[in-house]
């Protein structure tokens, strides 16, 4: 310092964004003097990946780490605020239909426990990087996840007040058939080394597909009058636009280190891309058949947020040398069918399904004409209209069997060749002498590169006939699930939810005069 | 392409949750009748190996595919059977195991002159 200056106060320059960073995270390193760095990391190198200057990494999130606590706190304050504001005028009331609800339930089952498997994956990897700047990011990632799923048990605990099926979705997000695909999805993750996590729940899922779960689905939402799920998915939105940035910055971050680790990355790539895609297939099927008021169709949702926004993204990372990844051709065919064949299995197995079905009415089904023209009249359509002149002799659609399942994405084994909506896909693989079953080369892929992973699979039909999941029956299996029969499932028509929700509207038209 | 585990003996020490030992004396078959998609996908049964595939035609199908419009009017001389992709002609006396079918083989099914609700598959 200098002591000619005679300052009336000393004061020290201000450090600059990029510095109060550096010291935020180099300053936390240390180098171990009584360990080796590969036993106090001992998950870094099992999976080929080759890192050489760990000092390299961007972290995207540099320049905004002192914002970072204010925005969150900011978005906390705001969202509660909200919610109170919700509960007390009866926000309940102000859905579009009580439908609406069961994309919701399924949001609920099958979506938040995913945030709180992000949070432990998160905090995994960043407690396992040699690199203090990805270890900081990721653990930061990781607070977010938690705040994401506490806040949508928050939000949609208002429902639970007034409505079936929100009591149990953390236990039945762990036993329900259909919620074995995507806590698989997540097991699968988790259990993996911690760049292909990294390269799983960072870029495919938050980079490619989140997209298509917090845009077009919150849009769906607000449509439809929920104003608690709007409001937790923009709470939510601003993370995930942070998380995906990481993500892309960890593919970056491993490719400019080695050459070596583009084969690598590209395998987890099209492996995380096509497993990613299996799981959105529920989404496509809220946004087509379960919105009573619907903003786009999956088809348009995929076009925006895969094929241009994705594409764009394929398009940066060529220079790298990592290419589209592999059936992103046959995805983009298949969102044509995906939405319909997966709502065709949840209307025919609805006795097991934790939230109601309906078969789409004459206006939805002109509306799905005019969004799938070339495929919905010639081989959707007409199930519907068996399936409703059944339901008018009294003689409504069961399957009363149990469906074959996928090894790899454990959805039943409900898709078509791709280029034949006529004819199921199947694929089988062998291994030790077993075989397995695949719904596609997409999935068979994956099983191919790992089997001895994917030949453990918690496969739910199987593990019910093995008497694993509360016995023999149906009844015996619906009570493991804890799903209420004849109140959580079946049909909409009739529901308890339905039968209150129309005493409620009855009720106002009286009030109203 | 090689396991990628920390564990060296990782591949050794796998539980292979599907083996035909956990299914308590049955094999799971898998059986799928085409061109019927408003059924969605195969069924899977536990069913024993020595069962005759008459108990099959007899008691199975019409419990679980009765229901559809087409199911009556199926001409069952005429009807083409694979199990795993090789053609059978079944024997209703003789066992599922006589006619080539394991533990997690896929029995699929057409019935020529019937594909669904006005020929659409359905």
């Amino acid at each position: 310092m200098s002591t000619t200056t005679a300052a009336p106060f000393t004061t020290k320059a201000k450090l600059g964004l990029k510095q109060r960073y550096a010291l935020l995270t180099r300053g936390l390193d240390w180098e171990p003097s009584y360990q080796s760095k590969s036993a106090l990391y001992p998950y870094a190198e099992f999976e080929g990946i080759k890192i050489h200057d760990w000092s390299k990494w961007e972290d995207p999130f540099r320049l905004t780490m002192d914002a970072y606590w204010k925005f969150q706190a900011e978005k906390e304050r705001k969202l509660y605020a909200v919610l109170d504001s919700f509960a007390q005028n009866n926000g309940q009331l102000g859905l579009s239909s009580p439908r609406y609800l069961n994309a919701i339930k399924l949001f609920l089952t099958g979506v938040s426990p995913l945030e709180y498997q992000a949070h432990r994956g998160f905090a995994h990897v960043g407690r396992h990087t040699p690199g203090v700047g990805p270890r900081i990011a990721a653990q930061m990632q990781s607070l977010d996840e938690l705040r994401h799923v506490q806040t949508q048990i928050h939000t949609l605990s208002h429902y639970n007040k007034f409505f079936d099926g929100f009591n149990e979705f953390s236990h039945m997000h762990d036993r329900v058939w259909y919620l074995s695909v995507p806590k698989s999805f997540f097991d699968d993750a988790r259990t993996a080394g911690p760049f292909e996590y990294f390269i799983a729940i960072g870029f495919a899922f938050e980079y490619v597909l989140t997209n298509l779960l917090f845009v077009p689905f919150m849009s769906g939402a607000a449509y439809n009058g929920d104003l608690a799920t709007v409001t937790f998915g923009f709470s939510a939105q601003s993370d995930e636009s942070r998380h995906m940035t990481l993500g892309i910055e960890v593919i970056k971050f491993l490719l400019e280190q080695d050459p070596d680790n583009l084969p690598i990355v590209q395998k987890w790539v099209d492996k995380w891309f096509w497993r990613g895609h299996r799981v959105l297939g529920l989404v496509a099927m809220m946004m087509d058949y379960m919105l009573p008021k619907k903003i786009m169709s999956w088809r348009e949702a995929w076009d925006i947020y895969f094929t241009e926004a994705g594409g764009a993204l394929f398009g940066d990372l060529s220079r790298y040398g990592l290419r589209v990844p592999k059936y992103a051709d046959i995805a983009t065919a298949e969102a044509e069918h995906i939405s319909h064949q997966n709502w065709c299995t949840f209307y025919q197995y609805t006795h097991a399904a934790a939230f109601h079905t309906w078969l789409p009415s004459a206006e939805e089904m002109d509306w799905l004409s005019e969004k799938y023209p070339n495929t919905f009249d010639k081989y959707y359509r007409p199930r519907y209209e068996m399936w409703a002149e059944m339901e008018k002799e009294g003689k409504r659609f069961y399957n009363n069997a149990l469906p074959q399942l996928c090894t790899t994405c454990q959805i039943p084994m409900v898709y078509t060749e791709p280029g034949d909506p006529t004819t199921i896909s199947f694929r089988s693989s062998h291994f030790r002498g077993d075989t397995y079953h695949f719904c596609s080369d997409g999935c068979k892929d994956v099983f191919d590169g790992e089997p001895e992973k994917y030949a453990q699979s918690w496969l739910p039909v199987h593990q019910i006939f093995q008497g694993q999941c509360g016995g023999a029956s149906m009844e015996d299996v619906l009570k493991y699930y804890r799903l209420n029969p004849g109140v959580d499932n079946m049909d909409q028509t009739g529901s308890p939810d339905q039968v209150m929700w129309d005493a409620w509207m009855a009720a106002r038209s009286k009030v109203g005069g | 392409m090689a396991l990628v585990a920390l564990d060296k003996d990782y591949a050794d020490k796998i539980d292979i949750r599907d083996r035909v030992e956990n299914f308590h004396g049955n094999i799971v078959v898998y059986l799928h009748w085409e061109e019927h998609l408003s059924f969605c996908a195969a069924t899977a049964f536990p069913l024993l190996p020595d069962m005759p595939f008459g108990a099959l035609l007899g008691d199975i199908l019409p419990t679980y595919y009765g229901m559809h419009p087409d199911f009556a009017a199926i001409d069952w001389a005429a009807v083409r059977w694979t199990v795993d992709g090789t053609a059978v002609t079944p024997d209703p006396e003789k066992s599922l195991k006589d006619h080539g079918v394991g533990h997690k083989s896929l029995i699929r099914f057409w019935t020529p002159g019937l594909n669904g609700y006005r020929g659409s598959c359905s």
